[in-house]
């Protein structure tokens, strides 16, 4: 499980890669929110397009993210989950917290 | 008439380094049904749900072994059975809820509710300090 973090004026994104489970969760957070607390960006950009699996450890991982940037009126935006991703991620409802956004 | 074709059964420490291993061998083993992508996703999915509980829930206190068994019956159809000697829990019909967790801040609550909407069916047992067991079965298409 990889992850780098690349920000850009008030934007942050975390690209992610691998397996998210509970394991790889820990680590990514640590990252993110370490970064989100240091900027405070009006958008988090979450892209899950080299993620191979992921289960509600990954659910978890956004509600979290979703609740550190309301903490500032920030928003999160995950972008490209593969279909079986897709899968969990509206089992979840996550649509509601978050914009899922497909890039070509 | 429910007949065992194959069976794997395996003990792993409830260490959380062991997830991506149970979901990548129970797959294997699997792939002798040849398997569509998204019936191993799910598979998969379930699997991690069910081990993640019994490495954050029900070892939370003192570390133990995680037994699975998986089958592989008539007609295309698998089994598998994730049990732990942990905790227990208290009220399994309410664990079950979606979004019910006694874990809070990380977790979503949705474990059960990805075990029961990726398989067939799912059943729970459990008994307050001997521990949980979780089966589920999954029908694969014939192919
Ligand atoms: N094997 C287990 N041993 C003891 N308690 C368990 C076990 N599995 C589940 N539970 C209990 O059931 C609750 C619901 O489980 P579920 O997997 O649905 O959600 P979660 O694990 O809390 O969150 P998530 O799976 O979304 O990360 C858990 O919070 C825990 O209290
Ligand atoms: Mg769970």
């Amino acid at each position: 499980m990889q992850c780098s973090i690349f920000t850009s004026g008030n934007m942050v994104t975390a690209k992610l890669s691998g397996e998210l489970d509970h394991h790889s969760a820990k680590s990514i957070r640590e990252q993110i929110d370490c970064e989100v607390e240091a900027v405070q960006p009006d958008k988090l950009f979450l892209d899950f397009k080299d993620i191979t699996f992921m289960d509600s450890s990954g659910i978890g991982l956004v509600m979290g993210r979703y609740r550190l940037m309301q903490l500032h009126g920030g928003e999160v935006i995950i972008l490209n989950p593969s279909p079986s991703i897709r899968k969990v991620m509206r089992l979840a409802g996550l649509g509601r917290l978050a914009k899922i956004e497909t890039s070509a | 008439m429910i007949k065992i074709i194959n069976q794997f059964k395996m003990e792993l420490l409830a260490r959380s380094s062991n997830e991506s291993f149970a979901r990548a061998a129970i797959a294997a083993f699997i792939s002798q049904l040849d398997p569509t992508v998204e019936e191993l996703s799910d598979i998969k999915t379930a699997v991690s749900e069910a081990v993640t509980n019994c490495i954050v829930h029900a070892y939370k206190e003192q570390l133990g072994y995680i037994y699975i068994t998986v089958r592989i019956l008539n007609d295309n159809k698998v089994s598998i059975k994730i049990k732990d000697k942990g905790c227990g829990i208290p009220d399994v019909e309410k664990a079950m809820e979606p979004l019910y967790t006694t874990a809070g801040g990380e977790r979503a609550g949705l474990g059960f509710a990805v075990m029961e909407s990726f398989t067939d069916k799912l059943t729970v047992h459990s008994a307050v300090g001997r521990g949980t067991t979780v089966i589920f079965h999954k029908q694969l298409q014939t192919r």
